[in-house]
């Protein structure tokens, strides 16, 4: 008896350590998102700061159109539809649907881009290039930076279908999963952002 | 090739710099001829360089300030010197193109490269161990925050011999430091050791958050947290609230240094206050992300060295947090010469002011701590008696200067400089000199000298107070800040007082590394075999000093607000527990060095445009990071007979 009152007995979540290894990291990842929205809150402030700083040059009304915007958004906000569609594919371990999703979700987004990159290109023809006022370089900024996030998803995304590929539906890799849809959803409502201060402000 | 690297980067003909350079090279030569000579390369590599165990990244971390705490000390010694010279005819020692680089790497390296990792080494080695976990929530995440901050401050290093550092202020204020004005590298090289270690620090600000929210012991409510985790947690807040907003700042700055953009630039629709809104926007928040946990620091001395509970516990927390919300709300204070309203200038005074109520409250709560305590004043206390009569002086010239129109007369000018190294030297430095007297045992195995720490302390106190009293009658005489040379004979013999403080500090700093010294040479008197050599009141004192990889062999159970007193005394503290389990720790790694390795040369392409060096680095951190994922298996497993060994061994040590 007396030894026993001087023993400590084992607390239970030593018994299954890392449980929850996943909801840490997504807590993290979170907060990393977080922190992410700053940056664009900071982007954002100083797009709406240099709004009007033309320089003498091409104005948002001049250059901005709305039916191509539109479209984008289209693009993204489908690219999350498929994306969740994908998620539920893998709540039931349906590994071929998973990678069939990302990819459509993959090919949204480099629909977006590549419009993205056209929109930009006809812009520095018309010699309304980032250099040309304050108000471009934080046009181009604001929204390069979002296009570089949507970049880096859609890497992600390949390394994900290889990883899925190699190894399957492995915890680490759904934990990964869901991380990656957290970000790419993250996108959309920056750009539904981006959308109503740059382009509908910026025409009316 | 080499972008814009040539061999004419390199100041042949400056004795200074050249000294700094022949003295850095022959230290760290002479450090890796001992290493090699002792054949010490293997135990390098796999106890420390790889390692993953937060106690160690903390103790590296640690050992990265001290050394940067040497060189912005020479800076601010060379600074002194200069301006007790540089008076009419004599031009000083020190030419204003190099005067200027040296104030502005003094500044920015005291902050980001000597506060910001010290902070951090505290948090790894202490936050852990409080909460009752056995690491951080992501180890290898915090190896690379050590290894990008080292990346940093090497680039600092760096620019000592090849090309120059800035001398747009530690600030770099548009559009000085605008290609336009600034063309050269210097610039260059602040932005990206900013930005490198700034990623660090933001990834270390998630990580502990995480750590705090998560990873408690079972038992530990918010409320029952130690200070100094809860100052930590607050400071994790500013750090994930404030960098990213540098990061943009500098982003900006480089994309119109680089690509030609117009953000900050006078022509073309640049707006060059909107840098110094982002600029202070993260700015002022530091402030309080470097000192908040020196608060918590001198709460756990406090309470420990008075053998008694901490005063009003509860208004300490939420003090804390009320500073952490209205240190985002004073940032204009920076800049009320900006031309903004009346209006905009009086909200961000009185918010200013407004902080000056829970930093009172903190005050009163460590005093009446003390009261009726039985205190011992050992050398921790006494970095935290000198903080509380210096740091009330900076405070109320604090709220001096938050009056915008008497802000209007002192701005830029020597007062200032003596207000903030009021708030920073005893604030953040004593602070973190307590913590590192106190946790030494902890972290290491035994015992500072206590001697040479008081000798040193006293050094630093006599030295604050002559340096920086001067500097506050200066002001306002009109003395205007960051004067390589001047004409006005009035200010001579304060400058030369100043000087002196400067010759008082270097001696506290020779006692400290003199204390290093005798200490490792008696440790084997000083060792601390109870792992609790000040009668502790919080769970890092339950472990062994130093303690085992894992921390904890048992996760304890916490019932009461300081555990550890509590355990002690209801006699629950050192029961062997009726069996032991394997303990999962991660694995070493290289990763992160790696990381490190190439964010640095990153850093160094992009200063010196050499583009293909640039892509390779940045293509290899992605590598790496993808290396990283596609291994799983991260983990090892401290066998259950292992860890009964080495408790084993402790207990029979104990």
């Amino acid at each position: 008896m007396q030894t026993q009152s001087l023993t400590m007995p084992v607390n239970a979540p030593e018994e299954h350590a890392g449980h929850d290894a996943a909801a840490t990291q997504a807590l993290g990842f979170w907060i990393y998102l977080m922190s992410d929205l700053i940056v664009f809150s900071g982007l954002f402030a100083t797009y709406v700061v240099m709004a009007h700083n033309y320089a003498g040059g091409p104005t948002g009304k001049e250059l901005f159109h709305l039916p191509d915007a539109l479209l984008e958004t289209l693009l993204l906000l489908c690219g999350s539809a498929v994306f969740g569609l994908a998620m539920v594919a893998m709540h039931k371990g349906d590994k071929r649907l998973v990678l069939a999703g990302l990819a459509a979700a993959f090919l949204l987004g480099l629909g977006f881009l590549s419009m993205e990159a056209s929109e930009f290109q006809h812009m520095i023809r018309a010699g309304a290039g980032p250099q040309r006022s304050g108000f471009l370089s934080a046009f181009f900024t604001l929204v390069g930076a979002h296009g570089l996030h949507v970049a880096f998803g859609m890497f992600w995304m390949v390394v994900m279908m290889v990883q899925m590929a190699a190894k399957g539906l492995t915890g680490p890799v759904q934990s990964r999963l869901m991380r990656l849809g957290m970000f790419w959803h993250f996108l959309d409502i920056v750009w539904i952002g981006l959308f109503s201060v740059v382009y509908l402000m910026g025409v009316l | 090739m080499f972008g814009k690297l040539t061999l004419s980067a390199i100041p042949y003909h400056d004795p200074i710099p050249m000294g700094a350079v022949y003295g850095s090279l022959l230290l760290g030569m002479t450090i890796l001829s001992l290493i090699t000579y002792f054949k010490k390369w293997p135990y390098l590599w796999k106890e420390w360089l790889t390692s993953v165990d937060h106690k160690k990244i903390g103790i590296m971390y640690i050992i990265l300030a001290m050394v940067m705490l040497l060189r912005g000390f020479s800076d601010a010694i060379m600074m002194r010197a200069q301006q007790a010279i540089a008076l009419g005819s004599s031009q000083g020692f020190l030419p204003p193109d190099h005067f200027n680089q040296v104030f502005s790497v003094h500044g920015m390296i005291m902050i980001l490269f000597m506060a910001m990792p010290f902070l951090s080494g505290l948090m790894n080695i202490v936050v852990p161990q409080q909460i009752g976990a056995r690491d951080v929530a992501f180890p290898f995440l915090n190896a690379v925050s050590l290894w990008l901050s080292v990346a940093g401050a090497l680039l600092v290093m760096v620019s000592l011999g090849v090309g120059e550092f800035s001398r747009a202020g530690w600030s770099g204020y548009t559009p000085l430091s605008e290609q336009a004005f600034s063309p050269d590298t210097g610039v260059d090289y602040w932005i990206w050791s900013l930005q490198i270690s700034g990623v660090g620090s933001l990834l270390t600000g998630i990580n502990f958050l995480v750590t705090i929210l998560k990873m408690r012991a079972p038992g530990m409510t918010l409320m029952r947290m130690p200070l100094f985790t809860w100052t930590a947690a607050f400071t994790t807040v500013l750090i994930i609230f404030a960098f990213p907003v540098l990061t943009v700042a500098l982003s900006l700055l480089t994309l119109d240094r680089y690509c030609g953009m117009h953000f900050f630039t006078n022509d073309l629709g640049g707006n060059t206050m909107m840098y110094i809104n982002l600029f202070w926007t993260w700015g002022h928040p530091e402030v309080y992300i470097v000192i908040l946990p020196a608060f918590g620091i001198f709460s756990e001395v406090v309470a420990t060295f008075s053998r008694k509970k901490l005063f009003g516990y509860g208004s300490l927390v939420y003090a804390t947090a009320a500073i952490m919300f209205l240190s985002f709300s004073v940032w204009v204070h920076h800049f009320f010469t900006m031309g903004t309203s009346a209006n905009v200038n009086i909200f961000f005074g009185i918010s200013t002011m407004l902080i000056a109520i829970p930093t009172g409250v903190k005050i009163f709560n460590w005093l009446f701590t003390m009261y009726r305590g039985r205190v011992r004043v050992a050398t921790p206390l006494l970095w935290t008696l000198g903080f509380l009569s210096t740091f009330a002086v900076g405070g109320l010239t604090g709220v001096l200067l938050s009056m915008p129109p008497a802000d209007y007369v002192l701005h830029n000018s020597l007062f200032l400089i003596a207000h903030f190294h009021n708030m920073l030297v005893p604030g953040v430095l004593f602070g973190f000199m307590a913590g590192y007297a106190y946790w030494f045992p902890k972290a290491i195995g035994f015992r500072l000298n206590a001697t040479w720490g008081k000798l040193s302390f006293w050094f630093w106190l006599t030295g604050f107070y002559l340096a920086f009293i001067p500097l506050y009658i200066l002001g306002f005489m009109g003395m205007p800040r960051r004067m390589q040379h001047f004409d006005n004979p009035a200010w001579h013999p304060y400058l030369i007082i100043a000087a002196l403080g400067t010759f008082f500090i270097l001696c506290g700093i020779g006692c400290m590394l003199l204390q290093l010294l005798v200490s490792i040479r008696d440790r084997h008197a000083t060792r601390d075999v109870t792992g609790d050599p000040w009668d502790g009141r919080t769970l890092e004192w339950l472990t062994s000093s130093p303690p085992a990889a894992y921390n904890f062999a048992v996760i304890p159970t916490v019932q009461d607000r300081d555990a550890f007193w509590d355990m002690k005394e209801t006699g629950t503290a050192y029961r062997k527990p009726d069996r032991y389990v394997d303990i999962a720790m991660p694995r070493n790694t290289v990763y992160g060095l790696a990381i490190g390795g190439l964010a640095f040369l990153f850093g160094f392409a992009m200063i010196w445009y050499i583009w293909w060096l640039a892509l390779v680095s940045f293509l290899g951190v992605i590598a790496v990071v993808l290396a990283r994922t596609a291994d799983d298996d991260t983990q090892e497993v401290i066998p259950a007979a292992e860890v009964e060994r080495i408790e084993a061994l402790r207990r029979g040590g104990a």
